[in-house]
């Protein structure tokens, strides 16, 4: 069964949207968009870094994501810059140097339409129990952090006083969020890995009345973003990535046509 | 800054102890040569204009941000529960008024029965917490600080937008609180008219008129100086 790339594909996706659901609430919660598109694009360093040092892709991603994520703490903390000042030097920043590296090595050869987009399609069996293993690991994180982490994005300072420690938290969040980025990048690519973190939770957020329901829902929602566009780029043959993420587009539009709920009191 | 504090008589010394704290931020001083201390059973009052660095102080005793001047303690294992000025709740987050009870640690449905009945939100069922009032969220947060059974309860501006008859209810509410559960209340006012009919213990923080020179050496020498007189 697994020889078909189809059904690899399939099983990666679904993987890839069982973390990215409830990671995805604590960004759109804690309103970390751009947090995750900075270490998205800081990623072509690392793949640039990774050919020219001949190591594992995802391990380079991995490695110059988290020593992004560090580097962003350190100067979010020295308090100098506005946070989205920082982001934005770290996103432009680690994207332009990798690509000035790229052309010191003319015999590298990068498939950048894959790099930027994703090629689902392409997931061998090592990928897949890459995102399976990551992502069991990722999800066991995250519901250890998850009272402290929540506790922290309603209110730092009632965090701190009941001794939750929510740097530290906001810390290993951090560095879950670039694994999670790491991993994802070959699934949907550096530009559109943020959209599968963000849609499915925004999806969910009117059919949720407690933060764990919510975080359910959204790993429902993009498990069928996933399916419908992988589906759709089968049967329509449209690039995967994109497909994957209309139909999460999608599938958030046709729940807005509902009218809201009426206010619970 | 001007302080004016009579300690309570208290047996095993008190809850928490402030001794000539300053904040610096930005080489201003947000707060100086401020004294307070907070004995067990007993309400203390904060009070000053805006900007006289009232949370500035709370804060600093909740050990939420450094002191850069003075000395703090606090009785060794303190439990402190804190009500903030407001809670903001984006409305991304879904969160219940039973839910945020259990925010910062779990409790059975019956101790939750228990700590909303106290400051009577019992009958109101499970509504999303964006959709409380001010005075009912306030109440909630008080009731989220009283689950955790605190020695000392710091309570920023309670009774910040919330309407006179609220407000009142809101300060029975406070003093029922210190009755039952014999803990330490540090309170942060801005009702004179409060605080001058109750009999317990006044801080009053008046605002930096004149910024100290530049830090280093100077500031060390004029710890101390002739900065504070007593309140009326």
């Amino acid at each position: 069964m697994l020889d078909d790339f189809l059904v690899r594909a399939l099983l990666a996706g679904i993987g890839l949207a069982l973390v990215t659901g409830p990671a995805g609430c604590f960004v759109v919660w804690r309103h970390l968009a751009y947090f995750g598109e900075t270490i998205a694009h800081s990623a072509l360093l690392g793949v640039v870094l990774s050919l020219v040092l001949q190591v594992d892709l995802v391990l380079g991603i991995f490695v110059s994501a988290c020593l992004v994520t560090l580097l962003m703490f350190y100067l979010q903390g020295r308090g100098t810059l506005p946070a989205d000042t920082v982001l934005g030097l770290l996103a432009h920043g680690g994207l332009a140097t990798g690509l000035v590296i790229m052309a010191f090595f003319p015999n590298i050869r990068i498939d950048l339409q894959a790099l930027l987009f994703g090629d689902i399609l392409a997931v061998s069996r090592t990928d897949l129990a890459l995102i399976w293993g990551g992502g069991v690991l990722v999800l066991a994180v995250l519901a250890r952090i998850w009272r402290p982490l929540l506790a922290a994005t309603v209110n730092v300072d009632l965090a701190t006083v009941a001794g939750l420690r929510p740097e530290r938290t906001r810390l290993v969040f951090g560095l879950l969020m670039a694994t999670v980025i790491a991993v994802a990048i070959k699934i949907v690519g550096i530009l559109l890995i943020v959209a599968l973190l963000v849609i499915p939770p925004a999806t969910a957020r009117r059919f949720a009345v407690n933060p764990e329901q919510m975080a359910i829902l959204a790993a429902a929602a993009g498990v069928l973003s996933i399916g419908g566009g992988l589906f759709a780029s089968a049967r329509l043959d449209t690039p995967s990535g994109p497909s994957i993420v209309v139909a999460a587009l999608l599938l958030f539009a046709v729940t807005r046509l509902r009218r809201p709920q009426p206010s619970r009191r | 800054m001007i302080k004016a504090t009579t300690p309570g008589p208290s047996a095993a010394g008190p809850l928490v102890a402030a001794r000539d704290i300053g904040v610096r931020r930005a080489e201003r001083w947000l707060i100086r040569h401020v004294d307070l201390q907070v004995p067990r059973g007993e309400l203390v009052y904060l009070i000053g204009a805006n900007g006289a660095g009232k949370s500035t102080c709370a804060k600093s005793v909740l050990g939420l941000i450094e002191i850069d001047e003075g000395t703090i303690e606090r009785s060794p294992g303190l439990a402190v529960g804190y009500v903030p000025q407001r809670l903001a709740v984006s409305h991304t987050l879904p969160v219940s008024m039973r839910r945020l009870m259990k925010l910062t640690g779990r409790f059975a449905a019956r101790e939750i029965d228990a700590a909303l009945a106290a400051v009577g939100l019992e009958r109101l069922g499970d509504p999303a917490v964006t959709s409380l009032s001010g005075g009912e969220l306030q109440r909630l947060l008080l009731a989220r600080a009283l689950i955790h059974r605190p020695d000392l309860l710091v309570l920023d501006e309670p009774a910040q937008g919330v309407d006179v008859a609220g407000a009142g209810v809101l300060h029975e509410l406070i003093e029922g609180i210190r009755g039952d559960l014999g803990c330490g209340i540090l309170l942060i006012s801005h009702d004179l008219q409060m605080v001058m009919n109750s009999d317990s213990d006044v801080v009053v923080l008046l605002p930096h008129e004149h910024d100290e020179p530049p830090p280093g050496a100077a500031a060390e020498s004029q710890a101390g100086g002739g900065e504070a007189s007593p309140a009326g």
